[in-house]
C-alpha cells in the first residue's frame, strides 16, 4: 500500500471551531421527566388551586434531600456510592445542636456542622482509599458508626438548643416577606449554580468524571486518583453537614435518631436525575430536579389524602421508571 | 486436508466462516482430528485459532460451518450442549472457583445429573479414578484449589473436562503460565490421554513443544487454512513461513531521524512476575522494539517503567531525573508517557468525549484557580483533531462513537498534548485500520525526527522490522539484547521468541 509522506505534525491551515448544540434534549430529558409526573400527578382529582404556599412547601421538603443529594451527585459520578448520608445527617444536626446549647455564636454552631459533615466525608475516603475497601462496604461500617456517634455524644436523647433564627431559614413562608421562597432553599439553589459550575469547568469537575468514566485511564493519566477521592467526599460531606444543619432548624432539636434511611431518598434523587451507580454520568441539575419530584410526590399524596404505604409504593416506582427510561434511552443512542 | 482418513475422524470442521462487522476472522477454516491425535493449530495473533475454537465449544455462532463429532452432525448452540457432546475446553486463565475444593471445582456442573441427590461416593470414586488416569492420585479432592500449584490447577481443569466424557480436547496455551517441571508433566498427561483415545487439539506459540508433543498440524493466517499434514515431515522454519506467509512490504514511510544522547536507561530492573532483571537504554531519535510472544512480559516491562506496576529490584532513570518511588504522575512530570495496551479497559474514557481524554493529562495548563477555560481547551483539542486527522464530528463526541483508528490516535494525541520526551507504546497499531497504521508509523517516524525517544511494544512483526532502529525480544519475562533491526529476520524474531535462543539469522 502506499503512504501519504504528508507530515501530520505539522501546523495546518485554520479549520472552524466546531461545537454540537444537539445534546440539548439530552440535557432536558430530566425536566421533561419531571413536567409529566407533576402533570400526570396534578391530573388525578381532586384539584386544589396551586397556591405559593403549595409550592413553598414542597420546596423546603425538597431542601434536606436536595443539599445532601447534590453532594452525593459528586460521589456517585466518581463511581463511588455513600450509604452514610442519614447517619451522617443526624450526627451533624446533633453536634449543631450541642455547640448552640454550650452557648457558642451561631457562626460557630454552623462551622461546627459543616466541620463534622467534612470529618464523616474524611474518614469514608479514607477507608475507601487507604484500605481499598468497595465504598458500598465502607460506607455501610460508618452508616452505623456515625449513628453511634451521634446517639452517644446526645446521651440518645434530642438536644434542644436555642435556635438564634436558624429555623427561620426553613420556613415554608419567610419571615422576611418580600422573600418568594425560604432563605434556606435559596442556599440550595445558590449552590446548585455553583455546583453546577464547578463539576463543568473546574479540574476537579473534570476529574470526577474521568474516574468515574475509568479508573485506569485516570491513574494512567497521572491523576492522583486516592487524593481526588478525597476531594469528592470531602466536598460531599460538606454539603451533609450543611443538610443536618437545615435538619436542626426543621426540628429546632438535634435528633439522633432522625434521617433514618434518608440516604435511600438522597441515592434516589441522583438517579432520578441521570446519575449512573456505574460511575461517570450525572446532572447536578437533574439531581435538584429528581429532590424536588420526590418532594411534590410526597405532598401530592399527602394533599389527595392517600396513606403514607401508597407514597412509598409511588415513590419506589419512579426510580425503577427513571432509571429504565434512562437505559432505554442510552441503548437508543448507542445503536 | 490433505490427510487421509480410514475411519471417520473424532472431529471435523469444514468450511467454518465467521464474521465480526467488516471484519472476517474466518474465511472458511477446514479442521480434522481423528481420535488418538494431538493436533496442533498454530498461526500469529488474529489468525483466527481463538475464534475457531470458540466455535467448536459452542462459544460463538459461525456465519456458515459444517461439523461433524464421530461422524453425527455437531451444532452446539452454547457452551453447556458442547460440553455435553463431549467437547471441552482448557483455557489459558484457567476456570476455577479457587476457594472450592477439587471435588467441587471438578463436579461443578454435572451434580445435578444425579437426581436432586449429590451420590458423593460414586462421584468421589470417578474422581479418584480420573486422578488416577492422570497419574496424580495423590492431589487430594477435598483442598481447596488456591491451595494447589498451578501445574496442578492445570490437571483439576483437565480432570473436570474428563468428569464429563470429553472426546475433544482443546488446550489453549497450556503451558504459558507453568514451569518447566509441570510442564513435562503436561506432557506425560497429554500422551496418556491420547494413547486412551482422546482428540487433542492444542493451540501453542511455543513452536518446539508443538514439535514435542504434537503428531499432526494446521496453520491459519488471516483466517484461511494455509498449511497442514504431519509434524515429522514440517521444519520449524517451515512453519514460521507458513504463519508469515506474505514477505514484508514496504508499508512502512521511513522518516529520516538521528540518534540522540541516551534518555531512558534501565538497570537490572524486576517485576513481580516480569520482567527478570531487564537492562536497557533508550536514546532520544531512537525507535526501539520489543518482540515477544503474548505474555512474555513486554507489557509488565512498559508498566513497570512507567510506575503503574510494582518494581521489585532496579532502577529506571529518565534524563537527569533519579530515585524515588515513581508513580504515573511523576513520571509524567518527568517526561514519559504510556500508550496503554488496551483502548477500551484503560487507555481512553470511553463514555467522555475527545477534548477530555486528550487533555485529561495537563488540564491544569488550561487552568487558573482551578477553573478550566473550556474555549482554549477545546481550540487545543481541535488542534490535535485536524494534525492527528482524527475523523470526528467535534471536540465535544464521545470516544466510545469513533472507529478504533481514531480512537488510538485521540489517545496518542493526548501523549504529544503533554508533549513527554520518551514514549512507551503498546501494541499501538493492534485492531486499527491500515491507512491508521500507515500514519500512526509516519507519526513515530515524525516523533522521532522530533528528537523524542520511542520503546514499542508490538506483536506484528513486520512493522517492528519496518519501522524500528533497533529491536530486542522478551522470552519468559527476559529482555534479549537490542540489536539494529536489519540484522533481524521475521524468522530469527519468532524463533528468539518463542524459544528465547537469539540465533543469528
Amino acid at each position: 500500500m502506499k503512504t501519504e509522506s504528508r507530515p501530520l505534525l505539522e501546523d495546518k491551515t485554520d479549520l472552524p471551531c466546531s461545537s454540537v448544540a444537539g445534546s440539548l434534549l439530552t440535557a432536558l430529558a430530566p425536566f421533561l421527566g419531571l413536567l409529566l409526573v407533576v402533570a400526570l400527578f396534578y391530573a388525578i382529582p381532586p384539584h386544589p388551586p396551586v397556591t405559593m404556599l403549595h409550592l413553598q412547601t414542597v420546596a423546603v421538603h425538597t431542601m434536606i434531600v436536595g443539599i445532601a443529594a447534590m453532594g452525593m451527585t459528586f460521589i456517585i459520578i466518581s463511581g463511588g456510592i455513600d450509604l452514610s448520608v442519614g447517619s451522617a445527617i443526624a450526627l451533624s444536626s446533633v453536634a449543631a445542636a450541642l455547640a448552640l446549647k454550650h452557648g457558642w455564636p451561631l457562626p460557630i454552631a454552623i462551622g461546627v456542622a459543616l466541620a463534622t459533615g467534612a470529618a464523616c466525608g474524611l474518614y469514608n475516603a479514607v477507608l475507601i482509599t487507604a484500605l481499598r475497601l468497595p465504598p458500598f462496604i465502607a460506607t455501610l461500617g460508618t452508616l452505623g458508626f456515625y449513628r453511634g456517634v451521634a446517639k452517644w455524644i446526645s446521651d440518645s436523647m434530642p438536644v434542644s438548643a436555642p435556635t438564634h433564627g436558624l429555623e427561620g431559614w426553613v420556613r415554608p413562608v419567610p419571615i422576611q416577606e418580600w422573600l418568594p421562597f425560604a432563605p434556606g432553599v435559596w442556599l440550595m439553589l445558590g449552590l446548585g449554580v455553583f455546583l453546577v459550575a464547578v463539576l463543568r469547568y473546574t479540574i476537579l469537575g473534570r476529574y470526577t468524571f474521568a474516574i468515574g468514566s475509568n479508573e485506569a485511564t485516570a491513574r494512567l493519566c497521572g491523576i492522583r486518583v486516592p487524593r481526588v477521592k478525597v476531594y469528592i467526599y470531602v466536598l460531599a460531606g460538606l454539603m451533609v453537614g450543611l443538610a443536618g444543619l437545615m435538619q436542626f432548624a426543621r426540628l429546632t432539636q438535634g435528633d439522633p435518631t432522625v434521617a433514618i434511611g434518608l440516604e435511600l431518598d438522597v441515592i434516589a434523587a441522583v438517579v432520578i436525575g441521570g446519575g449512573s451507580l456505574a460511575g461517570g454520568q450525572g446532572s447536578m441539575v437533574g439531581t435538584l430536579a429528581g429532590a424536588f419530584l420526590m418532594a411534590y410526590l410526597r405532598n401530592r399524596c399527602t394533599v389527595l389524602g392517600w396513606p403514607n404505604f401508597v407514597q412509598e409504593m409511588i415513590v419506589g416506582h419512579i426510580i425503577i421508571i427513571a432509571v429504565a427510561v434512562d437505559q432505554w434511552r442510552v441503548r437508543r443512542t448507542a445503536r | 486436508m490433505g490427510a487421509l482418513h480410514t475411519d471417520t475422524p473424532r472431529l471435523e470442521m469444514r468450511g467454518v466462516c465467521k464474521r465480526f462487522g467488516a471484519t472476517v476472522a474466518l474465511a472458511g477454516v477446514d479442521l480434522t482430528v481423528p481420535a488418538g491425535e494431538v493436533h496442533a493449530l498454530v498461526g500469529e495473533n488474529g489468525a483466527g485459532k481463538s475464534t475457531l475454537m470458540k466455535v467448536l465449544s459452542g462459544a460463538l455462532r459461525p456465519d456458515a460451518s459444517e461439523m461433524w463429532l464421530d461422524g453425527r452432525p455437531f451444532t452446539p448452540s452454547d457452551p453447556l450442549a458442547a460440553r455435553a457432546a463431549g467437547v471441552a475446553m482448557i483455557y489459558q486463565e484457567l476456570n476455577l472457583a479457587p476457594h472450592l475444593t477439587v471435588e467441587q471445582n471438578v463436579t461443578l456442573g454435572i451434580e445435578q445429573h444425579t437426581a436432586g441427590l449429590i451420590h458423593r461416593s460414586a462421584l468421589r470414586r470417578r474422581i479418584a479414578e480420573t486422578l488416577e488416569r492422570l497419574n496424580r492420585p495423590d492431589i487430594r479432592p477435598d483442598v481447596p484449589v488456591r491451595r494447589l500449584s498451578p501445574g496442578e490447577r492445570q490437571l483439576v481443569e483437565i480432570a473436570r473436562a474428563l468428569m464429563t466424557d470429553a472426546r475433544v480436547l482443546v488446550m489453549d496455551e497450556p503451558t504459558s503460565s507453568l514451569g518447566l517441571a509441570d510442564i513435562e508433566q503436561l506432557f506425560g498427561v497429554i500422551e496418556r490421554l491420547r494413547a486412551g483415545g482422546v482428540a487433542i487439539v492444542y493451540i501453542s506459540h511455543f513452536l518446539e513443544e508443538v514439535q514435542r508433543v504434537a503428531q499432526r498440524y494446521t496453520v491459519l493466517r488471516d483466517g484461511r487454512n494455509v498449511g497442514s499434514g504431519l509434524i515429522g515431515d514440517v521444519t520449524l522454519t517451515r512453519l514460521v513461513e507458513l504463519m508469515i506467509g506474505r514477505r514484508l512490504e514496504q508499508m512502512f514511510p521511513r522518516v529520516p531521524h538521528q540518534l540522540g544522547e541516551p534518555v531512558l536507561r534501565i538497570e537490572g530492573l524486576c517485576g513481580r512476575r516480569a520482567p527478570l532483571d531487564a537492562d536497557l537504554t533508550l536514546h532520544r531519535g531512537e525507535i526501539l522494539g520489543l518482540a515477544g510472544l503474548v505474555g512474555a512480559g513486554r507489557t509488565e516491562l512498559l508498566r513497570a517503567i512507567f510506575g503503574l506496576e510494582a518494581v521489585r529490584r532496579g532502577t529506571v532513570r529518565v534524563a537527569n531525573y533519579s530515585g524515588g518511588k515513581q508513580t504515573p504522575a511523576r513520571r509524567l512530570a518527568q517526561g514519559v508517557g504510556l500508550l496503554a495496551e488496551d483502548r477500551q479497559t484503560e487507555g481512553l474514557a470511553l463514555s467522555r468525549s475527545i477534548a477530555d481524554n486528550v487533555m485529561l493529562s495537563r488540564l491544569s495548563s488550561f487552568a487558573r484557580w482551578g477553573w478550566i477555560n473550556l474555549r482554549t481547551m477545546r481550540r487545543a483539542t481541535t488542534e490535535w483533531i485536524r494534525r492527528l486527522d482524527i475523523r470526528a464530528r467535534s471536540t465535544d463526541q464521545r470516544v466510545r462513537e469513533l472507529s478504533g483508528g481514531n480512537q488510538q490516535k485521540a489517545a496518542l494525541a493526548r501523549l504529544l498534548h503533554h508533549d513527554v520526551d520518551v514514549l512507551l507504546l503498546d501494541e499501538p497499531t493492534r485492531g486499527i485500520d491500515v491507512a491508521s497504521k500507515a500514519q500512526v508509523y509516519q507519526l513515530i517516524g515524525e516523533l522521532a525526527a522530533r528528537g523524542k525517544a520511542i520503546l514499542m511494544v508490538s506483536s506484528y512483526i513486520p512493522e517492528l522490522i519496518g519501522i524500528c532502529d533497533r529491536i530486542a525480544v522478551m522470552h519468559r519475562g527476559r529482555l534479549g539484547t537490542p540489536r539494529p533491526a536489519d540484522e533481524w529476520t521475521e524468522h530469527a524474531i519468532i524463533a528468539a521468541a518463542a524459544s528465547g535462543k537469539e540465533a543469528a539469522a
